[in-house]
This record gives structure tokens, C-alpha cells and sequence, in this order.
């Protein structure tokens, strides 16, 4: 039985913008009226280290979507897309940026940071759909590297039980105003990825 | 209103809203964002809010606090109350004016943590009442209601979120904020606060008395809900009810449930699900504190049910889940278990540590210190960003705040011969290691001390501390300075130098060394993420045709330094500090004029 309206795992590498995704989501859900529930990375972990963040919309247990539960996955880094990957329902959808962040095991040599069709291959039988996005030059196109984030927002706002107006009108909320322009268009061409 | 809100920011709302006019408390994961907000949503509220130096400072200045009548709280993280250990066992003797909340995060599976301790315990042991959210806004409620239970008891009460509940966010039912209940006059009342054992002994009397009735108290509090549906019982407390819930619902079972959310435990409830069923289960977090509770009473009222725990089905270590209550549940059901998908796709990927940042201070520090002292040297560290440095070999210890110098004291008394430089950050030494170079000073340990100031307390999030001179609601007070402090501890030599310059760091740390005493190093640089927010402009550096890529930059760590084809380059993560460049043997790292 589903104890969730719709279960939404964000990972990324500490920094890129994770907590405003669900945060904005999560925003927009509680003014839709729904009992919303998050569980986020702090402390430690954040200095570039993996973060991962649970947002379940129209849920009232706890924070923490299961693995084999997500509805959808979005992926601020391909390598993060993978690690996560168990989390992915079969019917669930996986949004990736394909621009890597190295970590520093790769930087000085410990490491091999695999090519991307490396990465993205094992997605094929894991769920529905994988939309691998070059969502960092698409930021670029919109006036700044830094809404990358906004641009994969526009993607899963797509796949969430929210009205689009209620997602803006919470991204408005808790992006400064000065670069808000940035962010909408951020916010529309992430959704033309996913159309 | 409904808004969405973190954990930790749902109990700083239940503060305000329970009138609160004192908050103190010490950075800490997952407790940190609790004082946070409070400085955030204060305004123009005549509301004390402060950093205090440690968690021991921070409970003394809240019961302080209390003892004027005014409402007073405690912030911290569970280790932090291992400090706190010794105002918090007598409190609980001498009660206190207004009420008084100690706010203690847990962190099961020590996302941030050195250890996972149950602070249940301690509140057991100091015969405090607990209150066990299970989500943001059971904490908020029970913020509140916890100034009512500590005043109605004159005793302190312990309010104990865990990460799941601190750093979960969840829609959360905000309500009026009255004003701040203030009292403001200290009452004289010696046999209530003066320690003394002849007061102390009529006092542990009175504490033990008051138990029963605060157990009666608690069993009707809103946090404990008992539902009588079928022969087998789940008994859960905190964010394990939530779990546990969930589980029933997905696995669509008539099952009785108890869900606790107080210290001491409801036993009446108790009593009702052991009388109603043959087979119960006790999900909790970490310590059987309810289980021992739920065994004790069975002998009483049904020594026949059978009782499902920690030797069966229930970790007592790390942190419980959905599918892992789910599945003792359903193993305890005959019902098949839902298996964790594996990952193996995963072990391609390369490991992602947490790491230093690019262009962070500490690592310089640790690699002229390095250089120095040389691979056979001894080096105790302590509890900050810098533990991240274990990789670059200058960490060997990580015990509890301010262990390193007292570590490398008791190394050194116990014979050790080699060279010993420990390290600790600047809010550390404030908080816990101050008593240990004083101890140093005092006993004639010959060890080197570097203090990694940063100027701020870097992991938790950028608190402010005696060394930055502002106070948690930015203000500007006294700056405390760090080498007059060490001077006037007793360390016989100290100086002060910057990370970024190499040259001189290394000169530094070699003087410490051959110091025949007790030297200390102050490392001093602001913290990057820090001084990028406030706007410091970073130099640019690249790495020039002539590089021999010999490696030695890349192998300092830095994530701004990679390899590409079979020649160094800097990329778009630099900071600007430098040090690469003066690290490159064939100074092929280059400052890019503008």
C-alpha cells in the first residue's frame, strides 16, 4: 500500500544547491495544502562529500524515502546518479546533469572517475526513464552556472504532483530577486529538457 | 499557518512561542541551526541569545537564567552533554525557577558525530524527564509543553531530537508568539541552590519522590498513543513510531501500537498492550531504554508474552529505517521481507569523501607541519574540519573537544621519544582546550600545540566565538586574543603565523620543535568558505608548459589541483591561496597577472 503521494530523492555533491530544490518543492507543497515530509544532509558530510535529500510529497510518516521507492531521481552530478541509484522505483524517473564533479580521490590519482556512458548505462533497466542533461552549460544559457540546480527543478517539476505556479511562486520565495530572472528562465529550460 | 520548516527551526518556533528569554548553547550536528534561528527570528525581542564558550557554560548560564524566573533553554549535541554532565546530575536536585529545557540532539549512525550515545540514558540517570520526537512538529509541541512539565515539577526537562528530527523538514502548525516571560529577580534560597550535602540529601529525596507523580503526569501527555487492535503489538518511541507506523500501513496489518514519546515511559499503556497481546515488538533507536521498561513490567502483569527487541530483530547500534522496521515486522509475522536493492552498479565510482575545501588553510598547516616533524613524529588532533586531514598523516587521534593537547601530554609522560604536534581549531581550544595546555604548562609536557585558527567554528556552519570578537547576534564585544591567552596558560614559546606563506610556516613550526619546552603554533587564516562570503577577492594561478608533472602538487590534496594528460592544472575550485605555487619544486605554478 502507498504511504506516499509522491516519493523525490535529490543528490548531488556538497554545495551544488541540493537543500533549495526541496526546499522550494517542499514549500510548494505545503501551500498546495499537502503534508509534506524532508530529510536533508548537514554537518560534516557537506564539505564535498555525497549529500542526498528526501522529499515525499503527500506523506505524514517519516522523512526518509526507501530504497526501490523514488519516483524520481534527480542527480545534480552523474557519479551521484549512480551511487543513489538503488533508491530509483522501477516506475520511477531518473533526471541527471551530466556535468561531473570530481572528488578528490580522482583529482590526486587514488581514484578513476568512470566515462559518462559508463555511468549512465546501468540506468537503462533500473526505471522508466533516464533524462541525462547538460544542466550546467543549460544554466549558462539562462545567465549563470550557479541555477544549474533551478534547471533540474524545471525538469522534476514535471513529475511531481504540484502546479507549476505554486513551484514559482516558491522559488520567488527563497532565491534573492535580483536574480530571479535567471532562475525562471533556468526554471523553463530545465522543463523543455523533459518535454 | 502551515509553513515548512527543519527540524531544528520548528523548535526554535516552539521557543519563541513557549516565551523563552534566555537560549545559550554550543555548535554542535545536528543541534546547531536551534540557536540559529533563534538569532534569526529574535528581532527586537528582549531575548538573550547566545554562543556560549562550551555546553557546561551554556547549561550553567541557562539555569542561571531560570533561577530568575525567567524561561531559559540549553542547545546542544549529544556529546555536548557529556560535558554538561555536571551542572545537569545536581540540577535535576536543585530544580529551577522558570522552566528550563536542555536540548540534546542525538545522532544515530554518527552522521557527524564521534560516537552515537543514547541521551535517553542520561536522563534516566539523572532522573530527568524526556521528551522523544518523532518529526518537526512533535518537537515544537513538545518545546513547549516541556517549559509546562519543568515548571508544574520544579526540574529540568530534556528535550531529544534526533538527526532524523533535527535536519528533517516537514509542514508545521505555527502559532502565536507571546512576549518573552521574563522574571528578572534572583530569589536567595539556600537550601534549594546552594549544593551543600545537607541540602543535597533532602533534595535526592524530594527528586525521587516526585518521579512517581511526573510518571503519572507523562502517561496521559499527548505523545503516547495506544492503539488495541490484535494480538501482536509493535511498542516503538521517537522517529521509530513513524517508522513503524509506515510499516503497518504498507504491510496493511491489524496490529496494536504504542507509540511513546516520554521518559519515564508510560506504564500504564504499557500494562494495557502486555495484557492484550502474546507477542510484542520494541523498535527503538540505539539503547533498549524502552525494552528494559517493557521486560520489567511484563513480569509483572504477563510474564507469558513474548518480547521481540535488540537480541532479535532491532539494531542497537547505527540508525533504524523504514524497511528495517518493516522487516522485523514482517519477520516476526511470517511474512516475506522486502530486501534492500544492492548497488553493484555502483563499484565503478570512485569514493567521495568529505574533504578539506579547495584553498583551505588547515591542509598548509598540516603539510609544513609534516615536513617538520617528519612521519615518526606523534600527532593527536581533535574534533573540527581538520579530523577530514587523517589522509595527510598529522592526524592520529580524535578522542572528545580539547583531547588532542591532553592526549599529547600523557604520549609524551608515557615515554614516548619522538617528536609530538597535535592540533586543534580555535573554537575548540575556547571550549575544551584551554584546561590542557594549562595542564601542559603546569605538568612541563614538551610538545608542540598548533592552534588551526580559522576564525570561526568552521564545521558547524560559521559560529561566532570569544576569538572573532561579535557575539551570536552580531554584536561586537571583547576579541579575545588567542597567543595571549596561550602566553598566559603557561606555554613557553608562541607564535603566530600565516598557513598561506609556506616558507615562513615551516620556520615556525621548525622553532616550535626545537623548543625545549611547551611551544605553541597559532596557524591563523580565515576560514575560505567564509572569506569568499565576504567577498575577498581570489588571486589566479595556472600551471605553466615547463611543468615536469612530477606530482607533488596534486599529492598536497588540494581538489583545485588535477591531473590532465601528464601535467598539472588548476581548476575553476582554486581560491587563490597559493600555497601550490610554493610547493611546485620546478615553480611552474604561476600567479596569472591581471
Amino acid at each position: 500500500m502507498r504511504t506516499s503521494e509522491c516519493d523525490i530523492v535529490i543528490v548531488g555533491v556538497g554545495g551544488q544547491g541540493v537543500i533549495l530544490i526541496s526546499d522550494v518543492i517542499g514549500r510548494a507543497g505545503v501551500m498546495a495544502g499537502k503534508p509534506v515530509r524532508g530529510a536533508e544532509t548537514h554537518g560534516m558530510a557537506q564539505r564535498g562529500g555525497s549529500v542526498i535529500n528526501h522529499t515525499r510529497i503527500g506523506c505524514r510518516f517519516s522523512p526518509m524515502v526507501a530504497s526501490g521507492g523514488a519516483d524520481v531521481l534527480v542527480a545534480l552530478e552523474p557519479a551521484e546518479a549512480l551511487r543513489f541509484a538503488h533508491f530509483l522505483s522501477p516506475n520511477g524517473v531518473a533526471l541527471i546533469n551530466t556535468r561531473p564533479v570530481l572528488p578528490v580521490t580522482v583529482t590526486t590519482g587514488a581514484a578513476r572517475y568512470p566515462p559518462l556512458e559508463e555511468i549512465l548505462a546501468p540506468f537503462e533497466g533500473l526505471c522508466r526513464r533516464a533524462v541525462p542533461m547538460d544542466a550546467t552549460a543549460i544554466a549558462k544559457k539562462a545567465g549563470t552556472a550557479q541555477a544549474m540546480n533551478v534547471v533540474m527543478l524545471g525538469a522534476l517539476a514535471r513529475y511531481i504532483p504540484l502546479k507549476e505556479e505554486l513551484i514559482l511562486g516558491a522559488l520567488c520565495d527563497v532565491v534573492p530577486s535580483k536574480y530571479l530572472d535567471a532562475n525562471r528562465k533556468a526554471f523553463s529550460l530545465g522543463k523543455a529538457e523533459v518535454e | 499557518m502551515r509553513e515548512y520548516l527543519l527540524g531544528n527551526a520548528a523548535i526554535a518556533r516552539g521557543l519563541l512561542e513557549a516565551g523563552v528569554g534566555l537560549a545559550a548553547g554550543y555548535p554542535g550536528t545536528p543541534s546547531s541551526e536551534i540557536i540559529e534561528t533563534l538569532v534569526d527570528l529574535k528581532g527586537d525581542r528582549s531575548m538573550h541569545v547566545e554562543w556560549s564558550v562550551n555546553e557546561k557554560v551554556a547549561l550553567e548560564v541557562a539555569a542561571g537564567a531560570s533561577w530568575t524566573g525567567t524561561r531559559a533553554v540549553a542547545t546542544m549535541k549529544h556529546v555536548g552533554l557529556n560535558v554538561a554532565a555536571d551542572p545537569f546530575m545536581t540540577l535535576a536536585y536543585l530544580g529551577v525557577g522558570a522552566g528550563l529545557l536542555l536540548i540534546c540532539a542525538d545522532d544515530p549512525f554518527c552522521h557527524s558525530s564521534q560516537n552515537e550515545q543514547d541521551s535517553r540514558r542520561y536522563a534516566q540517570f539523572a532522573s530527568v524527564p524526556c521528551l522523544d520526537p518523532g518529526d518537526p512538529e512533535e518537537a515544537k509541541d513538545m518545546t513547549i509543553y516541556g517549559f509546562e512539565l519543568s515548571e508544574k515539577f520544579n526540574i529540568p526537562v530534556m528535550l531529544r531530537p534526533t538527526t532524523r528530527v533535527s535536519h528533517a523538514r516537514a509542514d508545521v502548525e505555527t502559532g502565536a508568539i507571546p512576549p518573552v516571560r521574563a522574571g528578572g529577580q534572583f530569589v536567595k534560597n539556600p537550601a534549594r541552590r546552594v549544593a551543600l550535602p545537607v541540602h543535597a540529601r533532602a533534595l535526592h529525596t524530594e527528586l525521587i519522590a516526585k518521579q512517581k507523580a511526573i510518571e503519572e503526569a507523562l502517561e496521559t501527555a499527548p505523545w503516547n498513543k495506544l492503539t488495541l487492535r490484535g494480538n501482536v503489538g509493535i511498542i516503538a518511541s521517537g522517529i521509530a513510531g513513524l517508522y513503524a507506523e509506515e510499516a503497518i500501513r504498507d504491510l496493511d496489518l491489524e496490529v496494536s501500537m504504542l507509540r511513546i514519546g516520554t521518559y519515564p515511559v508510560p506504564a500504564k499503556m504499557i500494562c494495557s498492550m502486555l495484557e492484550h497481546v502474546t507477542r510484542v515488538m520494541v523498535a527503538e533507536e540505539l539503547e533498549p531504554v524502552v525494552e528494559e521498561q517493557v521486560e520489567r513490567l511484563a513480569r509483572i502483569v504477563n510474564p507469558a508474552v513474548e518480547i521481540l527487541g535488540k537480541n532479535e530483530s532491532i539494531s542497537r547500534e547505527g540508525e533504524l529505517d523504514f524497511l528495517r522496521v518493516r522487516n522485523a515486522i514482517a519477520r516476526m509475522q511470517g511474512i516475506q521481507e522486502k530486501a534492500a536493492l544492492p548497488n553493484t552498479a555502483a563499484g565503478i565510482l570512485p569514493p567521495r569523501p568529505p574533504a578539506l575545501c579547495p584553498g583551505c588553510s588547515h591542509r598548509a598547516t598540516f603539510y609544513a607541519m609534516r615536513k617538520v616533524f617528519g612521519k615518526k613524529a606523534v600527532y593527536p588532533s581533535d574534533i573540527g574540519c581538520y579530523t577530514m586531514a587523517v589522509g595527510m598523516g598529522t592526524v592520529d587521534t580524535c578522542l572528545c573537544m580539547g583531547a588532542s593537547i591532553t592526549l599529547a601530554s600523557g604520549i609524551r609522560f608515557g615515554g614516548e621519544t619522538e617528536g609530538i604536534c597535535c592540533s586543534l581549531g580555535d573554537s575548540t581550544f575556547l571550549h575544551g582546550g584551554m584546561t590542557g595546555l594549562l595542564n601542559a604548562a603546569y605538568n612541563r609536557a614538551r610538545i608542540t600545540v598548533a592552534i588551526l585558527d580559522n576564525s570561526t567554528t568552521a564545521m558547524t556552519g560559521h559560529q561566532p566565538h570569544p576569538g572573532t570578537g561579535v557575539t551570536a547576534t552580531g554584536e561586537s564585544t571583547v576579541l579575545v586574543s588567542l597567543e595571549a591567552l596561550a602566553r598566559a596558560l603557561g606555554a613557553g614559546q608562541v607564535e603566530v603565523v600565516d598557513p598561506y606563506d609556506l616558507e615562513k610556516t615551516l620556520q615556525c613550526f621548525q622553532r616550535a620543535k626545537e623548543f625545549p619546552g611547551l611551544s605553541v603554533v597559532i596557524a591563523r587564516q580565515p576560514c575560505v568558505i567564509k572569506a569568499r562570503r565576504s567577498g575577498a577577492r581570489p588571486r589566479a594561478f595556472q600551471v605553466g608548459e615547463e611543468c615536469q608533472g612530477c606530482g607533488i602538487c596534486v599529492d598536497f590534496g588540494c581538489p583545485a589541483i588535477e591531473f590532465e594528460g601528464d601535467k598539472a592544472k588548476i581548476n575553476n575550485l582554486c581560491t587563490g591561496c597559493g600555497v601550490c605555487a610554493e610547493i611546485c619544486p620546478g615553480s611552474s605554478i604561476q600567479e596569472v597577472r591581471r
